[in-house]
């Protein structure tokens, strides 16, 4: 599909968009509706366009594998982190209140971080999924 | 919707079973922004519609465009599920009504999870990430496994014709 003109004005046009309103919906997550999962899948469902158009190998060499595989396990750290920290700051595993010197200011600080984490894991695995079949399609046939 | 399902039922394409289940996706998110869960409702557009149309689609390329006949009468499936389905409605029938605000489910925990203390205004995020944060870690260590699976099983095919060639 890479020679259609329409699709890669269209999707020129889109994706940029598309990627702005997964950052809108992480970042905003505490007071519209989103989150962490949703904004991970529109950033993917944004990059997964971009393959459907210019194709897989032209995505490959833009987001790499090593990117993604890490994104995947680091995600997971990030949060298990969060808990962690909250620990070493004397309260309990999970516990965002002693994040900041106001309990409040701690939580909202702990979910933000909880929903990069998240975002990071979800946006990896669906990419990494992709990929794998793709590329077997790729391989085999 | 139950037309949708019904035609994906008998259909034997599987692309049209694909878009349709993707049109049924949006349905289903179109239900749910009318019952206010906006939340559920972008996931399963993104989701449902979305990433999960592409990736069938992209094993639909690995296999016939042909679903097989069956090899045996529908009739034991058939019956299993409709009464399966007689149960759980004869169930919901005892459930309280829609938006119903003595129901239980209302009475235990949710009052103190819209006092709010964390000030988070969208409620959903503040359950999801703060009062049930073990649960959020949990559901993304699943997502992490359930890749990390993938990874696994798809790898070790591409490798293994390889190795055949070594040996021989």
């Amino acid at each position: 599909m890479k020679d259609d003109l329409v699709l890669r004005v269209v999707g020129r046009l889109m994706i940029p968009a598309i990627l702005l309103f997964a950052l809108y919906v992480q970042f905003h997550g505490d007071f519209g509706p989103g989150g962490g999962f949703q904004a991970g899948v529109i950033i993917a469902a944004g990059i997964i366009f971009y393959a459907l158009i210019y194709g897989v190998t032209a995505t490959r060499q833009l987001v790499p594998d090593w990117v993604i595989e890490t994104m995947v396990a680091s995600g997971v750290l990030i949060y298990a982190g969060v808990g962690l920290a909250g620990l070493l700051l004397g309260g309990h595993y999970l516990d965002y209140s002693v994040l900041s010197h106001d309990p409040v200011h701690g939580q909202h600080r702990g979910i933000f971080w909880v929903e990069v984490g998240v975002a990071t894991t979800v946006c990896g695995v669906m990419l990494k999924i992709f990929y794998m079949f793709t590329s077997r399609g790729n391989s085999e046939g | 919707m139950a037309i949708t399902v019904v035609v994906i039922a008998v259909t034997r394409n599987l692309f049209s079973v694909i878009v349709l289940s993707g049109v049924y996706s949006f349905l289903m998110a179109t239900v749910l922004v009318a019952l206010d869960a906006v939340d559920v409702a972008m996931t399963e557009a993104a989701v449902g519609a979305g990433v999960s149309t592409v990736l069938l689609l992209g094993a639909l390329h690995l296999c016939k465009s042909q679903e097989a006949k069956p090899t045996h009468k529908p009739w034991l499936p058939l019956v299993v599920s409709v009464s399966t389905g007689a149960l759980l409605v004869y169930g919901a029938l005892e459930l309280p009504d829609f938006g119903d605000p003595e129901a239980p489910i209302h009475k235990n925990v949710v009052p103190r999870y819209l006092e709010n203390e964390v000030e988070v205004p969208n409620v959903v995020t503040a359950v999801l990430a703060s009062f049930r944060g073990y649960d959020t870690l949990g559901e993304t260590t699943v997502v992490f496994t359930a890749g990390v699976g993938v990874i696994a099983l798809l790898r070790r095919r591409k490798k293994n014709p390889e190795k055949k060639r070594d040996e021989t």
